[in-house]
């Protein structure tokens, strides 16, 4: 277990262009995560974020720059060692990305029969113990479709906890959910930020709920090309010498020409 | 790594001491040998003893929970374990965890199976009745106002249904012609009869093979194109928007598929129908009958009614392939397992029906003496 340690980062983003192709839609990009915290990438609509997102988890090769996961680097590992460093983290996927064919328990089930020697018994007591973190443990055996959308998503955070990994992405987890199961699925963000010391990688832009658990965001504007701000979401909010972003932090529309 | 020492306490309970990093490498083993503990404990108080854990996350927790699960909450305890864990182990209620709260249902019995099979088969046909009248319909405003037909869509597909067949359909053509000529031509050369092949692959390609084989292949290609499609669509709520939109998914989506077909179809059974022909040639060329011969022969015993017997069983098919593709297309509910089966009970049905129309075509041709 770890605190949050300033100088011990999980992860280290050098220098990383990102875009598709030819096309790069951030330049320059760096940043540090460290060993525990709640890490929120914040920026508008179309800003990149899920971009930068798909290449920290090792979606999209980078244009140029390294991203180390824990010391190793993933836009070039290979073989074993990428394996390895995608065992150490969990992903949730914006709209859910739950196998359709699967039932709830068999989508959280499906990474643990996989990546563990345990025997069925005790890996149906995990995945519903993982399930009963979102609130789900009484639709075990329901399909993704049978579900809501806001399920779903609960359900696909079930499955990136499956294997305990240090590191959990989140693509936009409150979106589509009520107040309330956002409030808990941020009490559980925080449990186990606090508890285990999982490390958590946040694309998001509910402000409640960044307010309410981030430790320290990045802002990225595609316009920009770049990180506009980086630190205490507060902080940022009362103090940033940028207007943008000041705009941003207190849901301000663009001033209309006069 | 993490250790397990058990010790017996003097009212023959057991102290289970757990030590080091819990998680779900390191678990497998305990958890047998902490099982087999509490079973030997047999109604005495077990101690599990976590003092020493320096880690334990989900997995941990998780076999804590299950000892606790065996044995029963008043009789298993865990003790000392470190905060920031017990406060992971207090967040679940291991009595809750020990019940499936969302079993399978029940099997139902053989009656009700039987019942709810032809249930859902008298619905399909009733699906696929309205659906060609929906369709019918739709065919028919094309007609009053083919300037509302979404004719970019049209000639898009027109390509990709047309254009894009043309190599697949003209290998298959030329083998069947090829391997049609060679497989009689070997028996007949014995009665000197190998020329009256060239009248055997005119008919058997014009009347019957040039379309059916054009029409097979459209359906396992375009047909299941088509399905997953649409059924894509369908399970991305494409298909609600447009119902909302107020227009008519199958207007919309289905009448240019339709048309497209049409146009097409006759057009590949045509060309099926001349590269298959031409195969046959390249064979007989090797057994020795002249290229000029053979399309002599085949002008002697081929006529225009046997050309137009294939070609207008073109049209009826293009709409077969097209109807199935778009309804099982429009029929997926959700999943990417819903696409697959759409796509597949598409190639099945349509060329179940090609098959059958095909028998019913050469039963009205031999009524009608063409």
């Amino acid at each position: 277990m770890a605190a949050a340690l300033p100088d011990d980062p999980i992860i280290r983003v050098r220098d990383v262009t990102a875009g598709y192709g030819e096309t790069a839609i951030l330049e320059h990009v760096t940043f540090d995560v460290r060993r525990g915290e709640i890490f929120v990438i914040l920026g508008g609509s179309g800003s990149g974020k899920s971009t930068l997102l798909k290449h920290m988890i090792g979606l999209e090769p980078t244009l140029a720059g390294s991203i180390l996961i824990d010391g190793d680097d993933i836009v070039t590992a290979e073989g074993d060692l990428r394996q390895a460093i995608l065992r150490r983290f969990g992903v949730m996927y914006q709209s859910g990305a739950l196998f359709g064919s699967m039932t709830l328990a068999e989508n959280v089930r499906l990474p643990l029969e996989e990546y563990t020697d345990l025997d069925d018994g005790e890996i149906a007591l995990i995945a519903r113990m993982k399930l009963a973190m979102v609130g789900l443990d009484a639709y075990t055996g329901h399909l993704p479709a049978e579900v809501s959308g806001g399920m779903q998503k609960r359900a696909a955070i079930a499955r990136a906890l499956a294997l305990d990994p240090k590191i959990v992405f989140l693509d936009e987890p409150s979106a589509g959910l009520d107040p309330i199961t956002s409030a808990e699925l941020d009490a559980l963000v925080r449990r186990l930020a606090r508890g285990l010391g999982v490390t958590f990688v946040i694309v998001s832009h509910e402000l409640p709920s960044i307010f309410a658990i981030a430790d320290r965001v990045i802002m990225v504007d595609r316009a920009r090309r770049g990180i506009v701000a980086e630190g205490d979401p507060r902080e940022l909010c009362d103090s940033s010498p940028d207007p943008w972003v000041r705009r941003f932090f207190h849901r301000e529309a663009e001033p209309l020409p006069a | 790594m993490a250790t397990l020492a058990i010790s017996e306490t003097a009212d023959g309970g057991r102290v289970l001491a757990l030590a080091g990093r819990l998680d779900a490498s390191t678990i497998r083993p305990l958890w047998d040998e902490g099982r087999r503990a509490v079973a030997a404990a047999q109604g005495a108080r077990v101690v599990v003893d976590a003092a020493k854990v320096d880690y334990c996350d989900g997995a941990g927790v998780a076999m804590l929970i299950g000892l606790m699960q065996q044995g029963g909450p008043d009789r298993v305890e865990v003790a000392n374990l470190a905060p920031a864990f017990a406060a992971l182990l207090g967040q679940f209620d291991a009595e809750r965890l020990a019940r499936d709260l969302d079993p399978a249902p029940p099997r139902r019995p053989a009656v009700e199976e039987t019942g709810l099979v032809a249930a859902t088969i008298w619905a399909d046909l009733k699906r696929l009745i309205v659906f060609t009248g929906e369709t019918a319909a739709a065919l028919a405003w094309a007609v009053r106002r083919p300037d509302r037909v979404r004719w970019k869509d049209v000639w898009m597909i027109c390509e990709r249904v047309g254009v894009d067949a043309l190599p697949i359909v003209a290998l298959i053509s030329f083998l069947l012609g090829v391997i049609l000529a060679f497989e009689s031509a070997v028996p007949m050369r014995r009665f000197g009869a190998e020329l009256f092949v060239a009248d055997l692959i005119g008919i058997a390609m014009l009347r019957e093979l040039g379309a059916l084989m054009t029409a097979i292949l459209l359906a396992g290609r375009s047909g299941a194109a088509f399905a997953a499609e649409l059924g894509t669509m369908t399970v991305n709520q494409e298909v609600d928007a447009l119902t909302t939109m107020g227009l008519d998914p199958v207007r919309f989506l289905v009448t240019p598929r339709i048309i497209a077909a049409l146009l097409m179809t006759p057009l590949l059974t045509l060309f099926a129908d001349l590269v298959g022909l031409l195969g046959g040639a390249v064979t007989m060329h090797a057994f020795s009958i002249p290229f000029v011969t053979y399309i002599r022969e085949i002008n002697g015993i081929v006529d225009f009614g046997d050309f137009m017997a294939g070609f207008v069983k073109s049209f009826v098919f293009a709409v077969l392939i097209a109807g199935i593709g778009c309804l099982r297309g429009l029929q997926a509910r959700a999943g990417a397992s819903s696409v697959g089966d759409s796509a597949t009970s598409a190639v099945v049905s349509g060329i179940v029906l090609l098959v059958i129309v095909d028998g019913v075509f050469a039963v009205v041709y031999y009524l009608l003496g063409i």
